[in-house]
């Protein structure tokens, strides 16, 4: 297995609050890996750098063996590290097939068709509305609408903020099969998630956030049976 | 006042209104984009104004180069403006960019006295005659300046609807960071919507100039805030209300000139704009979509 992703000492600050504390952290090629941790632990702050849009005052992350640091969030995507942002963000006034044409903003035009009609076969309720315009989807829809709109970009390896959030029990354990599912057809895929429980679940690794800074890690199903994440993160 | 004398009014609105809506795309797009009004918007017809006068009057240049030459020059600046003026404050407060696009209006007007001089310059008409509709006399100008706004309105609709560009500038005025999660160039959409408003600028300078023959280095502030307000009236950012705002501006302005109250066209512009801004803030197509978590 090759690395794909290399994390390595980042600081990230807000203004004058120090929000990431020397992360360092790493991807393999077919891995699903999640940070897990409460509000506030700096997972999206992380996830965020990864992707550009905040930068880091130290340290390097590595994507496929070269540095990321300081490339735009725009040619990061171009690259093939995708992410799902926390919110879904979807684009509320374009319909859904538009919505999904953006996620292949960086693909030839002869190839969306194609990667559409995949989008659609993992979510059929996408093709029932591509016509409708994104702000009229349900809170579900709207995270299946983000994970295709990112599936089109054809990712390498492929960030999810927060999945679950918002969503009915059922819609999330749906959400999850189908990270599950993506994972088997040969995915890369960092999950960030406060629902330790679904998370560790179907990581192949986890690493724990509190206040900035990386306080455990190790094989998601040796954490999902540590007593402090037990105590701390699955109310048990 | 007889039906034929209100049927030639409502045309002048329609031509007036036409430049107006041109003008308020520009500043509808921008606003749409990067939400700033952009105050030198008005000025940039001037400048082009300016190109057509030049490139005619002095240079004996044939009209359509005058014209491809006004709406280039109007384009470059545009950007040009964008690049060094609002670029750098991208992360700044929305006044700070607000400002700064007051300063750039100003630096407009003051360099256009400088280099063309303070005083108006008149030209010939460029197109002249006209042709009787039944009992209405309808100026070729009128006709002209009306089917090329909405020939330019059809194409900008699909350029903006249909195109990847254009939906990629759809995509940025909603959502700046998502857009840039799709792998959309934030500069590269910005400058092509300030190059598009401004072109649409350009075209609107020489249909102003079709109309009234006459540029000085203030007429871009007048022109300029009635497009703004054509623009808030129709809802800002949105393109459809920009030309509705447009061509409402203009008739209004010629049905209260028809009625003998030409004195107080412009106040009853602002007038109607007051009312909209109580009653329905966000202009007739204006609207809030709502999130769903």
């Amino acid at each position: 297995m090759s690395r794909i992703l290399d994390v390595n000492e980042i600081n990230v600050f807000y203004g004058a609050i120090h929000a990431i504390k020397d992360i360092s952290f790493y991807v393999d090629e077919g891995e699903i890996v999640t940070l897990i941790g409460a509000n506030g632990a700096g997972k999206s702050t992380t996830l965020n750098t990864i992707s550009g849009l905040l930068r880091s005052k130290t340290g390097d992350i590595k994507f496929l063996d070269s540095s990321i640091a300081k490339t735009s969030p725009n040619k990061i995507v171009s690259q093939g590290l995708v992410m799902v942002p926390e919110g879904r963000r979807i684009f509320l006034g374009l319909t859904v097939e538009e919505n999904l044409e953006m996620g292949a903003y960086t693909r030839p035009k002869s190839e969306i068709r194609s990667s559409m009609e995949q989008v659609y076969e993992l979510f059929p309720r996408l093709k029932e509305r591509r016509t409708q315009i994104g702000g009229t989807l349900s809170g579900g829809e709207q995270q299946m609408l983000a994970m295709g709109r990112a599936l089109m970009a054809k990712p390498k390896l492929m960030m999810l903020d927060e999945p679950s959030m918002g969503l009915a029990p059922l819609l999330v354990d749906l959400i999850f099969e189908i990270i599950a599912d993506l994972h088997k057809a040969g995915s890369t895929i960092l999950l960030v998630e406060q629902n330790a429980q679904a998370a560790l679940s179907i990581a192949d690794r986890a690493y724990v956030l509190e206040t900035g800074k990386i306080v455990k890690t190790g094989r998601g199903s040796d954490l999902i049976s540590d007593p402090d994440i037990k105590k701390a993160y699955l109310g048990a | 006042m007889t039906f034929s004398l209100l049927i030639a009014q409502l045309i002048n609105g329609l031509q007036t209104g036409s430049v107006y809506a041109l003008v308020a795309l520009g500043y509808s797009m921008v606003y749409g984009i990067i939400k700033l009004l952009n105050f030198a918007h008005g000025d940039i017809i001037m400048v082009g104004a300016y190109m057509v006068y030049y490139a005619i009057a002095s240079f004996a240049l044939p009209p359509v180069v005058a014209i491809i030459l006004a709406i280039g020059v109007s384009t470059l600046l545009g950007v040009t403006v964008e690049k060094v003026a609002y670029t750098p404050l991208r992360s700044a407060p929305r006044l700070s960019l607000l400002i700064t696009a007051i300063g750039v209006s100003f630096l407009l007007e003051n360099g256009a006295q400088l280099v063309f001089g303070a005083d108006q310059k008149s030209m010939d008409p460029l197109i002249t005659g006209s042709v009787m509709f039944g009992r209405v006399n309808v100026s070729y100008t009128a006709i002209v300046t009306i089917v090329v706004s909405l020939i330019i309105m059809v194409l900008l609709w699909f350029v903006v609807n249909k195109t990847k560009a254009g939906k990629a500038m759809r995509a940025v005025s909603e959502d700046m960071g998502a857009a840039q999660l799709m792998g959309i160039s934030l500069n590269r959409t910005i400058s092509m919507t300030f190059a598009i408003g401004s072109a649409l600028a350009g075209i609107g300078s020489v249909l102003y100039l079709a109309a009234y023959t006459q540029a000085s280095p203030t007429m871009g502030s007048m022109l300029g805030i009635k497009a703004f307000v054509a623009a808030v009236l129709g809802g800002i950012g949105s393109i459809p209300g920009a030309m509705i705002g447009g061509f409402t501006i203009g008739v209004l302005e010629a049905l209260v000139a028809a009625a003998g109250f030409s004195m107080w066209k412009d106040a009853a512009v602002f007038l109607v704009l007051i009312i909209v801004l109580l009653f329905k803030p966000t202009g007739f197509l204006g609207k809030k979509m709502q999130e769903k978590v």
